[in-house]
């Protein structure tokens, strides 16, 4: 799923600042799973900035709502009889939220309350860690299930550099080398082989190099 | 190959070619436009080595071209070894350096994945990374053994150059470096220049698998060698350095040297490397990296027995 953190505080009441009666908008998707943007998130948001607005003499009259996704029209639509009533709208989505909204609503403001950091999933409750790159050619049964393009952070596709030192990558020690995995992998599996071999280079036309992507499903287009 | 039988007519070729016990140096380019400045550090290389290794934006840190740099050199008649790494450029930029570096005169290139810009003064960049290290070395011998961009289109005078790859014996996971070396030499590495060696007997290990696996017969080795200035050093490099491996003893024998003598004892270390590489089965030469310490790299060459340089 899609990994978001909300933004620092200071950054939201700056957006806010000149604005007396505003929306806030959670989603249940994504960011409901990862607590940054669903309905607990979008109160617990609201109170902070209603209350700090209080004591600063200028009270915030937030009004709040979270829809099943942001990323839908169909869902978005919900929101038509209201957007106009606000000085402007926050969304806690990931950033296809605030551009969804945009996008059906023109004549209101969106800011977004979260910033979408990656493709991943929960390694443990609080932690979650990056897995897919989205570079629109999955390439993990070469590396028996892990990806170098998404964790290496030089995303060679022939590791590791000399930077790995005990399992860890040169940029720090907070990151897994995913190469000392992929070959450690390899070789208790008695499939070195695989990695001896040099891969042609990777074609980026299906990542973002090759331009903003999109998918067509012929038999669902009406 | 071309018509005199050397692939690039480097001098570093027909030295190793030679048979002769190469040794090479290296030259960081000026954090400017000082051409003053790395004229003065590449002279004290003159006849002391058979090329220059002349590194790309090392440890991340935006400097001089190298292909600039190493136009210089040749200029002045020394013969440089362009380093290139993969951080930077993307196919596009590196294929044009490659047919620039070559019109310019450059015989050698070095192939290298780079450190992350995490390292350096740009740490805000974006990092390019569009083929790795492995697959430079294999493009780098395409342009110039088939006459072709990677798109398999012509390339009208291809560029004839000397491949270099880079090997660390001493980076995790140790047991797959010896195949990562053997996998840079298949994607078409002539020659291979190792990380500072300070371990010799892992260091001795790692050339006995080299030699069996019949990896020297196909490439060239070069051991890399950079003396130590203080025991300070060697201790920052133990810490800080990814992939070094530095033993105990080496750093309780600088420290022995005493206040003011430690300089010369790192450099007396690294003499008897120096000897003990020429006799090592399958070290074809030395890589000598005195970083910000070029200076010293004559008396070093004599004192290790290197010099006169061959003439071939």
């Amino acid at each position: 799923m899609i990994i978001a953190d909300r933004k620092p505080l200071d950054e939201i009441q700056e957006m806010v600042a000149p604005y007396d009666r505003i929306l806030l908008v959670g989603c249940k998707g994504c960011v409901t799973v990862c607590n940054v943007g669903g309905m607990k998130e979008v109160q617990v948001l609201a109170s902070i900035l209603r209350i700090a607005r209080k004591k600063a003499g200028r009270p915030l009259d937030i009004e709040e709502r979270t829809i099943e996704r942001q990323c839908d029209p169909e869902y978005v639509e919900q929101l038509r009889d209201d957007v106009d009533q606000f000085d402007a709208v926050l969304s806690m989505a990931c950033g296809v939220g605030p551009q969804f909204l945009s996008e059906a609503y023109p004549q209101q403001r969106f800011f977004p309350t979260v910033d979408t950091k990656f493709f991943g999933g929960a390694v443990q409750h609080g932690i979650w860690e990056e897995r897919c790159a989205g570079c629109g050619t999955c390439v993990i049964h070469f590396y028996d299930g892990l990806c170098p393009v998404a964790r290496c952070s030089k995303s060679l596709l022939h590791g590791p550099c000399g930077g790995s030192a005990n399992a860890k990558c040169e940029v720090s020690a907070d990151i897994e080398c995913i190469w000392d995995k992929i070959v450690k992998k390899k070789m208790e599996n008695g499939r070195l082989e695989d990695l001896l071999k040099v891969k042609a280079a990777k074609d980026w036309r299906t990542a973002r190099d090759g331009g903003p992507r999109r998918s067509i499903r012929e038999e669902l287009v009406q | 190959m071309s018509s005199n039988g050397f692939k690039s007519g480097s001098n570093l070729e027909k030295v190793l070619v030679a048979g002769q016990f190469a040794f090479t140096g290296e030259c960081g380019p000026p954090k400017g436009a000082n051409v003053d400045h790395l004229k003065e550090k590449m002279e004290h290389l003159r006849g002391c080595v058979d090329a220059i290794n002349v590194t790309d934006n090392q440890t991340a840190v935006v400097r001089m071209s190298s292909a600039a740099a190493s136009a210089i050199m040749v200029a002045a008649g020394l013969e440089p070894n362009f380093q290139m790494v993969c951080r930077d450029r993307n196919r596009l930029a590196m294929m044009a350096d490659i047919l620039g570096a070559y019109s310019l005169g450059i015989r050698n290139m070095l192939c290298l994945s780079g450190d992350h810009q995490h390292f350096g003064n740009h740490p805000e960049s974006k990092n390019v990374y569009d083929i790795d290290s492995m697959q430079l070395i294999a493009l780098v011998k395409k342009m110039r053994d088939e006459g072709k961009f990677l798109n398999d289109e012509d390339i009208d005078v291809a560029p004839r150059l000397f491949i270099g790859a880079a090997s660390n014996p001493f980076a995790d996971p140790t047991d797959y470096r010896i195949h990562r070396l053997a996998s840079k030499i298949d994607a078409g590495a002539d020659f291979i220049q190792t990380q500072c060696i300070y371990n010799m007997e892992r260091f001795r290990e790692f050339m006995k698998q080299a030699v069996d696996m019949g990896l020297t017969e196909k490439a060239y080795l070069l051991a890399g060698v950079t003396p130590m200035k203080s025991a300070r050093m060697a201790q920052y490099m133990a810490k800080f350095v990814p992939g070094m491996d530095i033993p105990e003893s080496l750093i309780e024998r600088l420290k022995g040297a005493g206040k003011g003598k430690q300089a010369e004892e790192g450099i007396r270390f690294a003499i008897e490397q120096i000897e003990e590489f020429k006799e090592m089965p399958g070290v074809a030469g030395v890589h000598l990296m005195a970083i910000e310490w070029e200076h010293k790299v004559p008396e070093i060459a004599e004192r290790a027995g290197v010099l006169p340089r061959p003439n071939v």
